[in-house]
């Protein structure tokens, strides 16, 4: 029988704590105990049994309803503007595990202070990047001078918020060979002369780079929209940049997020990658419409992320990390796998499925899983 | 300045593009220019394409001028008489066939009344938008264009009368139905296409309901009776051919009755059939395996010694026998020569299919459905005056479907079997509903095709009434005597020794990736193993090297070929595939040396 209270070290945490909110205080600790039994059988019931093919089990119950997937997503039309790959292609792309994913977006919140429409878009605007090209509104080339002089769009750069100083720093650091000068509206860049002369390609090179200078917002969004969501403001983005973005004073850390999942794991951690992956399969899921249990998710999630770096289920990701020659040989590619596999010498020790089933061996799963533990006596 | 291509090819420019188009209309509408040619004016692109060519689709259509359709009533007039020929309507302007990319500037009225003076054409007839197939379905402007359009499809497939001929013909995987019909409820396309000479399908009565749930999903019960006095019969037919070839070394196939001595001789019931020349005779009764034209071949690979002996022992079987699962009567024989000059005999055997269950039938609005429950005659429903369904469809197949059409010409078929006359359900152009209900009310039915019907197995009267009438079915080529397949053991491949493949070679039906993986998840480790017991093989392995021994059948004794005879050799149990890929591995210069250990 168990004991008083026993149940709070057997059961998780989270049982336990829901068993003492349900249960009223007058409850007498026999009682407690006697319903805490009853919780702890259930739920050893409902645990996962050694030999289950969770493996399987999860890939079916994923890739069933995945059939039924709308293959190409609607285009959302009008106000939201913003357009995110979901459906099969985004699953894709996560479960390849590819570094460039086609629409990496931000949902940024912002700290309580600045839960105002004016403050948000006023964020929103130094988010967005910035570049020479859209704070000015004409681009020339003096060639006998080799100057290139560029007029300013002052109504823009109010709107963008972009003081004259502002625009100086960010164009010294363009490059040493060129000098600024501002004159009213007039940025001059003159090219200092160096050892060789430089051609007329050499200017015109270097007017193209200045046009796409960096002056001011996070590298890598280049749209902003200020949205609201239920009672706050946030600030979704297209393209991404977790680090820089988490750097700045009006964001609220604990909840801005990416879904770019190599950026959350070199920012944030494997963890929070893991949980990423989760996150945004589950996601597409849901808006999908299907139904399909978590954990079969967080169980990818979790292969993907084991050792330690995210890995794509492919055959360069977690394929490549199986131990057996003749299961990665199963999985696309095989004469590489073999050819490698002889030059090293290497043993397959058939202890899980897929080589067992060429062999047509009992797959060690499920009846196929226990062994016999005393030994045979010779007769 | 507009370029200017003849079928395809650019031959020139010029500067009135819309006066040049014109020109060539007017001039062909007179028939100056070849009613042949097609202009086209892309103003996008600013080219005129001339065409004269073959292959493109063309339809015509009546010329319209001012709104007013140059198909005037005198002209109209003039044809009923027989005065103008449809050559003269087309030189004259009167008509004109279109292409595509000239149909792209003109604007088509769909029928007279809504004409207009910005159009430039008029339609012939509303049902001349369909196909010869799609015109053949009846009151079709009532179901959904996609039910139309399989309906069309399924009477492709319908068994008929499809040649005059065919007691001579030797076509391959043919049927001929018993007893066509007319259909009852027709279009005018049945009248033009001359259906009335090769029909393809049969009058019957239908009734709306369930029967048993033997019904369900699509499936269809049939009355035994019909089926007895002849409905959905028909005779398949499958030719038999055999060729004297002849090889290299003045080398010849030989039909006759195989010699006992023949190498792969089947028996001497097997062949009972064959006449002194080694062909079969008609009106035999054959079944699987019979042979139907005796055969004997040279051996494949000459060795020195058999050059100079050709005995019967040295040849080798290659009849012609009846296929697996295949029976039948021998109709006809032909003995003839091909273009090559040898004997080439051909046999065709016949085989009488009457509906059975799995059988494929359908409507001619895509209810396509497959026989689930022959039912005897006493046992069907039947209605107060005593009629007894031949068939009985689902209602769970109309509503999702909305083939309406389906429903009216029930009524139609029963106005017209009642009645004695056609109804003509031509799209677009059809009897009314309501004309036909009038009439089916005037012949003293209830004018919704409902009847009262009783249970033919209790009598009961059932509770509701029944929609029922009379309807074209069609039987279609799909028979399952033509697809029914099963194995338990039987053929394998020569290099993986596991099943063949498909039907025809009797092959295994294959447990693929994914079915594996369903064991897997299961659990079912040792029901996998069984289920992928299909080409076990027990083989010796040397413990020393780790390579595939030799077993010597003659001593009883195991040997290495590499490590020798005193090598410890031990035997293991693995799909012959897999010793297979380790042969492939040793191709590829690769060493998989196989570790053995005692798994108890």
């Amino acid at each position: 029988m168990t004991k008083e209270r026993d149940y709070e070290t057997r059961l998780p945490e989270k049982l336990a704590k829901e068993i003492r909110r349900i249960l009223p205080s007058s409850a007498s600790k026999k009682k407690i105990s006697e319903i805490a039994g009853e919780v702890y059988r259930e739920y050893k019931d409902m645990k996962v049994e050694p030999g289950e093919a969770v493996g399987i089990v999860a890939a079916e119950s994923i890739g069933e309803p995945g059939t039924q997937m709308t293959l190409n997503t609607f285009h959302f039309a009008g106000v939201t503007e913003m357009n995110v790959t979901l459906g099969l292609p985004r699953i894709i792309e996560i479960l390849d595990g590819r570094r460039l994913i086609t629409t990496p977006t931000m949902e940024i919140y912002l700290k309580k202070e600045y839960n105002d429409k004016e403050k948000v878009r006023g964020v929103a605007l130094s988010i967005k990047e910035a570049h020479l090209s859209e704070v000015t509104s004409e681009f020339s080339i003096n060639i006998p001078e080799a100057k290139i002089e560029v007029k300013l769009d002052r109504g823009k750069m109010g709107e963008l918020k972009i003081s004259e100083s502002v625009l100086l720093k960010a164009l010294k650091r363009v490059g040493k060979t060129i000098s600024v000068d501002i004159k009213d509206d007039l940025l001059i860049f003159k090219i200092k002369k160096g050892k060789e002369e430089k051609g007329i390609s050499e200017v015109y090179r270097i007017k193209e780079k200045l046009k796409a200078t960096h002056i001011s917002g996070v590298k890598g969004i280049p749209h902003v929209l200020p949205v609201k969501k239920e009672r706050e403001y946030i600030i979704l983005t297209a393209g991404s940049n977790l680090k820089k973005v988490l750097e700045l004073k009006e964001v609220d850390a604990t909840r801005a997020v990416t879904n770019d999942i190599f950026e959350i794991e070199s920012t944030l951690g494997i963890e929070a990658a893991r949980q990423a992956i989760i996150n945004e399969v589950f996601k597409v899921i849901e808006n999908q419409g299907l139904n399909i249990d978590i954990r079969h998710i967080m169980l990818v999630a979790d292969t993907m992320c084991v050792n330690g770096r995210v890995k794509g289920i492919t055959r360069y990701g977690v394929v490549r990390d199986k131990a057996s020659t003749l299961a990665r040989a199963s999985f696309e590619t095989p004469i590489n796998h073999i050819f490698d596999a002889s030059l090293k010498g290497e043993v397959d020790n058939l202890n899980s499925v897929i080589e067992n089933v060429m062999l047509n061996q009992p797959v060690p799963i499920g009846t196929g899983l226990p062994g016999l533990v005393t030994k045979v006596r010779d007769a | 300045m507009t370029d200017v291509y003849l079928t395809g090819r650019f031959v020139g420019t010029i500067t009135n593009p819309v006066e040049f188009l014109t020109r060539i209309v007017e001039e062909r509408r007179k028939g100056v220019i070849s009613s042949n040619v097609n202009v086209h004016y892309d103003e996008e692109l600013d080219e005129l394409h001339v065409e004269n060519g073959k292959g493109r689709l063309r339809r015509p259509l009546i010329v319209v001028r001012d709104g007013r359709p140059m198909f005037s009533e005198g002209v109209m007039k003039k044809v009923e008489e027989g005065q103008v020929s449809w050559e003269e309507l087309v030189n004259t302007g009167v008509v004109e066939y279109l292409d595509a990319a000239e149909e792209e500037s003109t604007l088509v009225a769909f029928s007279e009344e809504y004409l207009t003076p910005e159009h430039t054409h008029l339609e012939m007839a509303p049902f001349d938008m369909f196909g010869l197939c799609t015109s053949l379905v009846p009151y079709s402007n009532f179901s959904a264009a996609q039910k139309v359009n399989t309906g069309s499809k399924n009477q492709k497939q319908a068994l008929g009368f499809y040649a005059a001929n065919f007691m001579v013909r030797m076509d391959m995987d043919v049927s001929l139905i018993y007893t066509p019909q007319r259909p009852i409820v027709r279009t005018i396309m049945h009248k033009l296409s001359n259906y009335d000479k090769h029909p393809s399908g049969q009058n019957i009565v239908v009734a709306v309901m369930s029967y048993r749930g033997y019904n369900m999903d699509d499936a269809t019960v049939l009355n035994k009776g019909s089926i007895d006095f002849g409905f959905g019969r028909s005779s398949y037919y499958r030719p038999a051919i055999a060729e004297e070839l002849r090889y290299s070394g003045g080398l010849i196939d030989e039909i006759c009755i195989p010699d006992k001595e023949v190498k792969g001789y089947k028996s001497e019931h097997d062949y009972r059939f064959l006449e002194g020349d080694g062909i079969i005779f008609p009106e035999a009764k054959v079944a699987e395996g019979d042979v139907v034209i005796g055969k004997t071949s040279p051996p494949r690979f000459l060795s020195s010694m058999e050059q100079y002996n050709l005995a019967a022992e040295s040849r080798r079987e290659s009849s012609v026998a009846m296929r697996h699962g295949e029976s039948g009567i021998i109709d006809l024989v032909i003995i003839t020569e091909n273009g090559e000059g040898n004997k080439l005999i051909q046999v065709k055997v016949r085989d009488q299919r009457c509906p059975e269950i799995g059988d494929k039938f359908t409507s001619r609005h895509g209810q396509k459905g497959v026989v689930g429950l022959i039912v005897p005659k006493a046992d069907m429903p039947f209605t107060a005056s005593g009629i007894v369904p031949d068939l009985i469809f689902s209602p769970h197949s109309v509503p999702t479907r909305m083939t309406i059409a389906h429903l009216i010409e029930l009524i139609g078929g029963k106005v017209g079997a009642l009645a004695g006359r056609y109804i003509d359900g031509t799209a677009f152009d059809a009897e009314p509903e309501e004309a036909v209900r009038q009439e089916l009310l005037a012949l003293g039915f209830r004018d919704n095709g409902v009847e009262t019907m009783y249970n033919g197995v209790s009598g009961e009267q059932f509770k509701v009434g029944i929609f029922i009438g009379n309807m074209y079915y069609l039987k279609l080529k799909h028979m399952v005597a033509n697809k029914l397949h099963s194995r338990a053991r039987g053929p394998v491949q020569l290099l993986t020794r596991q099943p063949t493949e498909g039907r025809a070679k009797e092959g295994g039906l294959r447990l693929g990736e994914m079915e594996k993986d369903t064991f897997v998840a299961h659990g079912a480790a040792l029901l996998l193993k069984e289920r992928f017991d299909s080409d076990k093989t027990r083989i010796p392995v040397c413990e020393e090297c780790g390579l595939v021994a030799v077993y010597d059948e003659f001593k009883k004794r195991a040997y290495c070929p590499i490590c020798g005879d005193n090598a410890e050799i031990n035997f293991i149990e693995i799909p012959y595939a897999f010793k297979l890929i380790l042969d492939e591995f040793k191709s590829m210069c690769i060493y998989p040396k196989l570790v053995l250990k005692n798994k108890y």
